[in-house]
């Protein structure tokens, strides 16, 4: 139920209050910055015809192209597709699969469907918690290495199942997850 | 010219009524002075069927039905009360209570709060799950109104009063599940909103404590209910 | 395209692979590749091109063959199937085509993992190469599109899928038919066809291997389905977890749409039919019809009472057609066989087959088509080999988070709709977890609490709450802390619950919990009275490991 009056491209309605404040508008805005990247997002934004329909996979791209969403992005988003401010964060904020956070350098992602929950993920959870004092969700503190887990990653017949980076890994004990992870915080900057 | 809608009639509660077909069973309730107990439903604004204390028996069916949906169909049967339907409404207010932080002797709405009086219709007791005691704020940023997150029963009457009513979707919910909360635009303080009017529209809808004006005290925050079905009249005039 | 071009691209197809003598083919859906079988496809090519093979013998990467936890899985001819195959088996997997396989990759076929499957959706996984849309037509690929199309009216299309008892795959077992003529029926400007694809079940990959394996055949089942219901545009709405999927569907759309399979005037007719992908992110309650349309509509995905049902009022209010993968998938073979085929398979009321894939603790994962009717005892120990380790059989788990978990004694029920409706579980999506007694029960339950919980899209009070606190109490039991009162407690929310929640997630969340309470009471009363976890889990890991 919002609509407004004023095509994308036209000069107004613009809402603005108080100049020194930050300026919402709603005609067609620019990027946020020069970064190349912002040009995938607006790719995906005009396949979708600039719908609002197309938020979801508007944050993709973003997601995809700058590893999170940042306050910045959400706006740009928001406001090119005409979208309230406040329903795209709730849409953001909704699906697990959006971060708003920046990711370490490398990201370890530990499945916790049934099957690998049934072969000892949790074990390999306390592994990541022991190794590297990290929680799900977390990063640690010189950035290297985020914890994130998945409901399922469909490998069932490979339980346990980590990603490494982008790279699945099936049947993984607590030794492998370890050597692993050592590998990557072993590696100097 | 299109002939004009059937008329349907249906029993309430025993009582023969008669409905437009594009009425809802909670409408035709209301219309016959017969109480249907509900929280997120409130006149003028969308129904989206939440709080599922509305749910009534309807003959014929195994399921219970939400009556701020449902249409009516001709020769329903709708039994509105029953020991079963009381036992189920008593265990979702309690839910309630138990969500987040709802202490009646320091709120502003005490005495005049929706959530309450609900819980006495209900002859409610005591609530016999254990407390969350959530961690939530306070926001009072902006100048006329302020968010206590402690009072929020996440019914969205204030989403839908500021997007359907005002307009201005300055408000939604973030999260999901029981870590969902009400926010203001990108999750700012709501003072620094560059999209609220101050209408307070969300106020007045609001039907706990959780949205109220600022310099009220306890007790002292009476919600004005007659704005939003005056508002609609005049917009159906409108058009 | 015209049924006569269609024959010629079969033809010249088949016609091609005839020339190969030998067929190596190697899976390359997500299980094998993650165990490296694209090293092992490359190590095979090389090798073939190295000895100047290349006119009588083909190495393609194929989908899914089905014994995954086994992998990689090359096959190189009809009853040689190999397994565990590294890419320095090359060599002697090339050396021995001519002559006797190679016994230490040797998986035997005659076993009843394979002999015991009737696959109609996997007939084509594991055979064809899913990149390439020759081989589909090959395999008598969209012939059934092109038979409706020119042969058939919309009616006579519903009519088959009628005749053939078809329900749906994704867990509720709706009569597809039914569902067809409904929207067909429905009036609205413009109709939608949606392929669910959320696959959100843990446990459950079938719909991701057909996708990976097959994709044409999904099309060519929303297209059949767009015709008869007199819709124009499609949608698939994929999680994005499953990129590779993602990937071979978009080149299968592309090269539809290029044969001219897709877009306008579908093989000279009349007929249009466009297909986009949706992207899921991350939500399990978007597998739930209504809440899936809020996502394609770029919104945030919280189900809507129902009525008014999506056939009637779906995406943007209009006439909307929401099946599953595989329900879409049994559609070609249905057209092309007819719907009385189809009927011969399986029981009186759950017709045709099912794809299970079956994990947890057996012998044998992987996926499996078998047709329904088919006994729990039967898909345990002969299908899946089994309890490894010499250990004993406790429970099987189907149904995914809205399922329940099945005691021995129900082993020699057969599995269809009904039998398991009437023993507390479903049918579910397909994903069936074998358990054995190194898994407690209680924690079981407790773990798809923690799930329905935290995917609880928070817009109805019973659920949003009501899963915390039943979680809570489960916690609480598993930690030794529990009272009676909790249990009752417990069991009058499963109540409420079930009852009062707006939609399936809410209203399935107590069904582990009451299934495991029929089943295995004694462990509840032992982790409550006794403080003791008979099968020694809980007590010896943090409890509530919140996933």
């Amino acid at each position: 139920m919002f609509s407004f009056a004023g095509g994308v491209g036209s000069k107004g309605p613009r809402r603005t209050r108080d100049p020194k404040t930050t300026v919402v508008t709603f005609a067609k805005s620019a990027p946020p910055n020069e970064d190349k990247r912002w040009r995938l997002v607006d790719a995906t934004m005009r396949r979708q015809g600039q719908q609002s329909r197309g938020l979801i996979e508007a944050l993709h791209t973003v997601q995809e192209a700058f590893g999170y969403l940042d306050q910045q992005a959400l706006r740009y988003v928001a406001t090119s597709l005409r979208v309230p401010l406040s329903r795209a964060y709730g849409v953001a904020t909704f699906y697990h699969f959006f971060t708003l956070k920046p990711a370490g350098e490398h990201t370890c992602v530990i499945c916790m469907g049934t099957a690998c929950y049934i072969k000892g993920a949790t074990q390999l959870l306390e592994g990541v918690k022991r190794d590297l004092g990290l929680s799900p969700g977390e990063t640690t503190m010189d950035r290297k290495v985020s914890l994130l887990t998945a409901r399922c990653l469909g490998s069932c017949g490979l339980a346990p199942a980590v990603v490494y980076d982008q790279e699945v890994a099936g049947k993984v004990s607590p030794q492998a997850l370890r050597e692993h992870l050592s590998q990557w915080t072993r590696h100097d900057a | 010219m299109s002939p004009a809608p059937a008329v349907k009639t249906l029993k309430i509660d025993g009582r023969d009524c008669s409905a437009r077909p594009d009425e809802t069973i909670l409408d035709v309730a209301r219309e016959n002075k017969i109480f249907i107990p509900r929280m997120c439903e409130l006149e003028g604004l969308s129904t989206v069927g939440a709080c599922r204390l509305c749910l009534v028996e309807v003959k014929g069916s195994n399921k219970l039905l939400p009556s701020c949906v449902t249409h009516v169909e001709e020769g329903m049967e709708v039994t509105t009360t029953s020991e079963r339907l009381g036992h189920y409404r008593k265990m979702i207010v309690e839910l309630m209570f138990t969500e987040r932080n709802h202490i009646c002797s320091v709120c502003v709405s005490n005495g005049h709060c929706e959530l309450q009086t609900m819980a006495q219709n209900l002859n409610i007791t005591h609530v016999r799950f254990p407390y969350r005691y959530p961690q939530a704020e306070v926001d009072a940023s902006h100048d006329r109104f302020v968010i206590d997150h402690n009072r929020c029963i996440l019914c969205t009457r204030c989403v839908r009063a500021c997007d359907e009513i005002e307009g201005a979707h300055t408000l939604d919910i973030m999260g999901r599940g029981i870590e969902s909360r009400v926010i203001t635009d990108l999750n700012q303080p709501w003072g620094s909103s560059e999209t609220c009017t101050s209408c307070g529209k969300c106020v007045q809808v609001c039907p706990t404590g959780a949205l109220f004006e600022q310099g009220r005290s306890v007790a002292e925050m009476e919600k004005r209910r007659n704005f939003l079905p005056y508002l609609t009249l005049m917009r159906k005039e409108h058009e | 395209m015209t049924p006569d071009e269609l024959k010629q691209i079969a033809d010249t197809e088949r016609e091609s692979l005839g020339c190969f003598r030998h067929r190596v083919n190697v899976c390359v859906a997500a299980g094998c590749l993650s165990c490296q079988s694209e090293a092992v496809k490359e190590a095979l090519e090389q090798d073939v091109s190295r000895r100047g093979w290349g006119d009588h013998c083909q190495v393609k990467g194929t989908g899914c063959m089905g014994l995954c936890a086994d992998g990689p899985l090359v096959s190189a001819g009809s009853e040689r199937l190999y397994k565990g195959v590294a890419a320095s088996d090359a060599a002697e997997i090339l050396d021995s085509l001519e002559g006797p396989p190679v016994s230490r990759l040797r998986c035997p076929t005659d076993v009843p993992f394979f002999q015991r499957q009737h696959k109609i959706v996997l007939e084509n996984s594991g055979v064809i190469d899913p990149e390439r849309i020759e081989e589909y037509i090959a395999a008598e690929g969209y012939q059934a599109l092109i038979r409706a199309l020119t042969e058939m009216t919309p009616r006579e299309v519903i009519e088959q899928v009628m005749k053939s008892g078809l329900r749906g795959r994704g867990g509720a077992g709706y009569p597809t038919g039914l569902k067809w003529s409904t929207v067909a029926k429905s009036v609205g400007t413009q109709k939608f066809v949606i392929c669910n694809a959320d696959e959100g079940d843990p446990g459950a990959f079938m719909d991701r291997s057909v996708l990976e394996s097959d994709p044409h055949r999904v099309l060519e089942g929303m297209l059949i389905a767009a015709y008869a219901v007199g819709s124009t545009e499609g949608y698939i709405y994929i999680r994005a977890e499953y990129p590779l999927a993602i990937k071979r569907l978009r080149g299968a759309i592309r090269q539809a749409e290029r044969a001219g399979l897709l877009g306008a005037n579908i093989c000279g007719t009349r007929f249009n039919f466009k297909i986009d992908l949706r992207l899921g992110a991350g939500a399990f309650v978007c597998g739930e019809e209504t809440a899936l349309i809020a996502s394609v509509e770029g919104k945030r995905g919280t189900p809507r009472p129902r009525p008014p049902y999506p056939a009637m009022e779906g995406l943007l209010g209009e006439p909307t057609l929401i099946n599953n993968v595989e329900t879409f998938a049994n559609v070609p073979p249905i057209i092309r066989n007819g719907g009385d085929w189809y009927a011969q398979i399986g029981t009186e009321t759950s017709k045709g087959t099912k794809v299970f894939a079956l994990a947890g603790r057996v012998q044998n994962t992987g996926l499996v088509e078998v047709p329904m009717g088919i006994t729990l005892r039967e898909m345990v120990f002969e299908i899946g080999g089994g309890i490894p380790e010499g250990r004993k059989f406790k429970a099987v788990q189907t149904g995914g988070p809205s399922g329940g978990c099945l005691p021995a004694d129900t082993l020699d029920i057969p599995v269809d709709y009904e039998s398991l409706a009437r023993l507390g579980s479903i049918m579910g999506s397909g994903g069936m977890i074998v358990m054995d007694e190194s898994s407690c029960m209680v924690d079981v339950a407790r773990y798809f609490m923690d799930f329905c919980m935290t995917e609880s899209c928070g817009k109805c009070v019973p659920c949003r709450v009501g899963t915390y606190q039943m979680h809570r109490i489960l916690s609480a039991i598993t930690g030794m802390t529990a009272t009676p009162q909790d249990l009752a407690m417990l069991e009058q929310l499963c109540d409420l619950l079930k009852h009062t929640s707006l939609c399936g997630l809410g209203q399935s969340a107590p069904n582990p919990v009451v299934s495991t309470l029929k089943s295995f009471a004694t462990e509840y009363k032992a982790h409550i009275e006794d403080h003791k976890c008979p099968a020694g889990v809980c007590g010896q890991q943090p409890v509530g490991a919140s996933v």
